[in-house]
């Protein structure tokens, strides 16, 4: 039940912060959403749909999270299997 | 067509690569509870816990809202749709969930008005609509879920819609975390706390729990490569003998969480004591009409009966929302319980780990 799909906005209507609403595509079907919750959405931004809701706008910053951490804990394997035991 | 911020944490070398990542990283056995039934459901789907070095379990935990709505609410509901002139609302995994004698379905045949619709303010439309009927929208959820909520209530509310009401089974996840932790069975060394859940409500709550219990809690999300790196994590924390809050779903969530939408929760409802099916009563782990709004509260207007903690005999669903038992466990499962069949809640729900088992695991668990 807690399932959201990230979708693009790809226009806005209203200027009424709790009424707002904007058109995202979902698997090709337009829908509209309320963006009630994200006052800070944006045209072109991809956000997070749960029952025609936007929670959250996804940060493109924080989108390589995943491989960045990756490369990161892979370089450092040999200290982290030598060391990883003895800290408890 | 690549599907953005879905395909680029699906990929098989990126998961590989993290499997062997934990194999590495993993010195012991250590069991991890995922929070949320869509990571459970990410979880059988992609056969991650099958990829996983055999040292590391995972334990499918209660979050799930469709399972833990209690039969007796279930029951309410049935009540409430077999009414003339009223319309019940709800979203389309409520209908096969069984209540003591039958489920929304069987109502819906016998022609009671139960529509299903996508969001809780399809349902105010209905009740906008139709101003001749009673319109009562089944609310369920997580916090992902209460801010939508809360919004229907809210604009009735302001519009004065007067034909509109909702019977709720709202419940929140830290309350349900503390109450698995409290249990003396419980041999859970670590959580990936529900990403969606976080984006609306934070993790702050969720750094006592950490503290007090000694345990590695990671905010996670649902695809197989986030899943994977939220279990790095949280081994890396185990093996390094640390026990803190860490946020994998940094692409959604920060800290405070979505305020706007805790802002509107908190005018339209307010925590109480709740039931959980299977659980059991936890203390302050339910969310209901506030009293500014009661008028609102279909369980008030509609004179509804308590809850209940009742369940279908033969269904060991209680257990297996605490991680004590998986679905192949049951001798019910696959046989007197099936999803067209089922006895419990947890085989309802594509987030309900029983109903993901008959998905993905039907023929491994019959040979």
């Amino acid at each position: 039940m807690c399932l959201s799909v990230p979708a693009k906005l790809i226009s806005l209507s209203g200027d009424e912060p709790l009424t707002r609403t904007g058109k995202v595509s979902l698997g090709g079907v337009l829908k509209d959403i309320s963006l009630a919750y994200v006052p800070e959405a944006q045209v072109g931004d991809y956000v997070l749909v749960h029952v025609g809701f936007a929670l959250s706008v996804i940060d493109e910053s924080e989108a390589q999270f995943v491989q960045e951490y990756l490369r990161q804990t892979q370089a450092s394997l040999p200290i982290l299997s030598e060391t990883g035991g003895e800290a408890s | 067509m690549t599907l953005k911020y879905m395909d680029e944490y699906r990929s098989a070398e990126l998961c590989n690569q993290y499997v062997e990542c934990i194999a590495t990283i993993a010195s012991r056995p250590w069991k991890i509870m995922e929070a949320c039934g869509g990571q459970t459901h990410s979880i059988v789907k992609y056969g991650i816990d099958q990829i996983l070095p055999a040292n590391i379990t995972l334990v499918h935990g209660p979050g799930c809202p469709v399972c833990v709505t209690p039969m007796s609410t279930i029951d309410a509901a049935i009540d409430l749709a077999a009414r003339p002139n009223l319309v019940l609302c709800t979203f389309g995994d409520m209908l096969r969930v069984p209540g003591s004698q039958q489920d929304l379905m069987a109502v819906k045949a016998q022609g009671g008005d139960v529509r299903i619709v996508y969001s809780p303010l399809d349902a105010l439309k209905v009740a906008r609509d139709n101003p001749q009927l009673e319109v009562v929208f089944f609310a369920v959820g997580f916090e992902t879920t209460t801010p939508a909520n809360a919004m229907a209530v809210f604009q009735a509310h302001q519009e004065g819609i007067t034909n509109f009401s909702m019977l709720t089974s709202q419940v929140t996840v830290p309350p349900a975390l503390r109450a698995i932790l409290a249990s003396p069975h419980h041999q859970i060394n670590g959580f990936l706390a529900p990403g969606h859940v976080c984006t609306i409500a934070g993790y702050a709550e969720y750094e006592a729990i950490a503290r007090e219990h000694g345990i590695p809690i990671v905010v996670t999300g649902f695809e197989p490569g986030d899943i994977l790196q939220g279990l790095a994590m949280c081994i890396l924390q185990l093996e390094q003998g640390r026990a803190v809050v860490e946020n994998q779903y940094t692409r959604s969530v920060n800290r405070e969480g979505n305020q706007a939408a805790q802002g509107m929760v908190n005018e339209v409802f307010t925590v109480t004591d709740k039931m959980w099916r299977g659980l059991g009563q936890i203390n302050h782990s339910g969310m209901r009409i506030a009293k500014k709004y009661q008028v609102f509260d279909a369980e008030l207007r509609f004179g509804l009966g308590p809850e209940s903690d009742q369940e279908n005999a033969g269904c060991i669903s209680g257990l297996i929302l605490q991680g004590i038992k998986k679905p192949i466990d049951c001798p019910q499962f696959g046989k007197n319980c099936r999803p067209e069949r089922p006895l419990g809640a947890t085989m309802v729900s594509s987030e309900g780990a029983c109903a993901a088992y008959y998905r993905y695991r039907r023929q491994e668990s019959a040979a």
